[in-house]
């Protein structure tokens, strides 16, 4: 079997010091509609001068590396035990080289292991099966504070006043945007799972962050749910940082996962602006990234 | 921008007014969960004695709080194996985490300013009030063009807490932030929060 070590070394690279090309124009967009000397656009200013400066000299955007999080598409004749392998030295080394902050902490004697490996989740490793020859390996690093306003509801919500359909997720979701304020560091992405269970339905609105932000979702109904709700969460004026402002989100990414006719969750996973998350491909010996 | 030198008096910080842009320049300490928790347990509230080298960390950092300033910062550090550190990347982490201890830091150490993100709550404000303190908001995941304002890492505390938890001991110049809350009562979150829920409540009375 090749060994991909390099090559997943690089991914992680890309992934902490390269904002992708989506976010970024979204950035500058954003930067626009805020009034000129406030605030609101300086921050974005000075984040839009740290993405550059971080991409120029391969410095992590955000300090906070996050979670690794890794989603590994193989063809048949891979083994996910040394593939395993191979990401955990990548990390090892890409914590070495400072791509990634040492960010394992022992949830019980509270002992950083040093070099971001720890028990069976972390990093988080997600394998999956598929036909073909191309081997991809999708990651994305999400720091602990956008993880931590990350929200999930069970369904009817008396004190919102939301019940069991999309009026009643719209509602929760725009909670959950007003209770985040500035703390997941704003101007955010909301990635929202209706439905599964309370473990599947988080997982499910993590991995819809992976979708472009320009894309449109190919329900229609959730297509305009989406759009409405990244308007009304602006609406809200928390701002960039929290500082008020007309961007508060820069987009909104909606799934459903069937789910048990007693439950009716409502995940949604915020996704700060250093929305870090990078593609490889493997095919004929050779690694493309986007 | 207005430039602010390290230790900061009494004078310059009631003149701060939230929505000021600030430059720091001096020399300042990073200290988050674990560094706040320990504090507290230890040296204000008891409950822990003091062990290993706390006492000598507390001579050490004590005339450095006194009239200083807190980063709520977990950097990224190269040069761990030789020590010669150098911060790579070091934005602000979320500050509210350390509400429950930052009143009661700022109260015993006379610390006069905290830099973090995403503000703090009534307790921190009551307690900049009294100390008089400010809270300085710094751009949350700008952490490469802040790590340039860093300009030597003077030592290092408590490395045992791990890289992101331990006390950095850092000379800054213009190290670039916002007043966001006051030493007179005055906080842009609890406005923002404010405004933001009146607008919440009337999207949520629409179908």
């Amino acid at each position: 079997m090749q060994d991909l070590t390099e090559p997943i070394l690089e991914l992680i690279r890309l992934a902490a010091t390269d904002l992708p090309p989506d976010v970024e124009s979204a950035l500058r967009r954003a930067v626009e509609q805020e009034e000129p000397g406030s605030a609101a656009r300086g921050s974005l200013e000075t984040i839009l001068k740290n993405v550059e400066l971080a991409r120029a000299n391969s410095t992590p955007i955000c300090q906070d590396t996050g979670t690794p999080i890794f989603y590994v598409r193989y063809p048949e004749g891979w083994s996910t035990r040394v593939l395993r392998a191979q990401i955990e030295a990548a990390v090892v080394q890409a914590t070495k080289n400072s791509y990634l902050r040492p960010n394992s902490v022992d949830s019980l004697n509270g002992k950083n292991s040093g070099n971001n490996l720890g028990g069976d989740y972390f990093p988080t490793v997600h394998f999956e099966e598929v036909e073909g020859e191309a081997l991809t390996i999708d990651l994305m690093l999400k720091g602990g504070g956008c993880e931590n306003v990350g929200a999930q509801y069970s369904l009817p919500n008396s004190q919102i006043g939301a019940g069991r359909d999309l009026a009643g997720v719209r509602k929760v979701v725009l909670d959950a945007v007003h209770k985040a304020q500035g703390q997941g560091c704003a101007p955010g992405i909301l990635g929202v799972a209706i439905g599964g269970d309370r473990g599947s339905s988080y997982y499910a609105s993590k991995e819809v962050l992976f979708r472009q932000l320009d894309d449109a979702n190919s329900n229609p109904e959730l297509s305009a749910l989406e759009e409405r709700l990244t308007g009304e969460a602006n609406q809200l004026g928390i701002g960039p940082m929290g500082f008020g402002g007309a961007t508060t989100v820069l987009g909104t990414k909606i799934t459903s996962l069937n789910r048990l006719p007693a439950s009716f969750f409502v995940s949604v996973s915020y996704m700060c602006w250093a929305y870090r998350r990078r593609r490889m491909t493997w095919q004929d010996g050779a690694a493309s990234y986007q | 921008m207005r430039s602010i030198t390290i230790p900061i008096s009494d004078e310059v910080i009631r003149s701060l007014k939230v929505g000021e842009p600030v430059a720091l320049t001096g020399v300042m300490l990073t200290g988050r969960d674990a560094v706040h928790k320990w504090m507290v347990d230890t040296f204000i509230n008891q409950t822990r004695p003091p062990q290993g080298d706390d006492l000598e960390v507390y001579a050490a950092i004590q005339p450095l709080l006194d009239g200083g300033v807190i980063y709520h910062c977990g950097p990224v550090v190269a040069g761990l194996d030789t020590k010669q550190y150098r911060f790579v990347a070091a934005g602000p982490t979320t500050s509210i985490r350390e509400e429950p201890y930052q009143g009661l830091v700022m109260r015993h150490f006379k610390v006069k300013g905290v830099i973090g993100k995403g503000g703090m709550g009534p307790k921190t404000l009551a307690a900049c009030q009294e100390v008089p303190g400010v809270y300085l908001h710094a751009v949350g995941g700008a952490a490469s063009l802040i790590a340039q304002t860093v300009t030597r890492v003077l030592g290092v505390y408590k490395l045992d807490f791990g890289v992101p938890e331990a006390m950095w001991m850092i000379e800054v110049k213009d190290f670039p932030a916002v007043v966001t809350m006051d030493a007179h009562g005055s906080s842009q979150h609890a406005v923002v929060e404010e405004q933001s829920r009146k607008v919440l409540e009337e999207l949520l009375a629409k179908a």
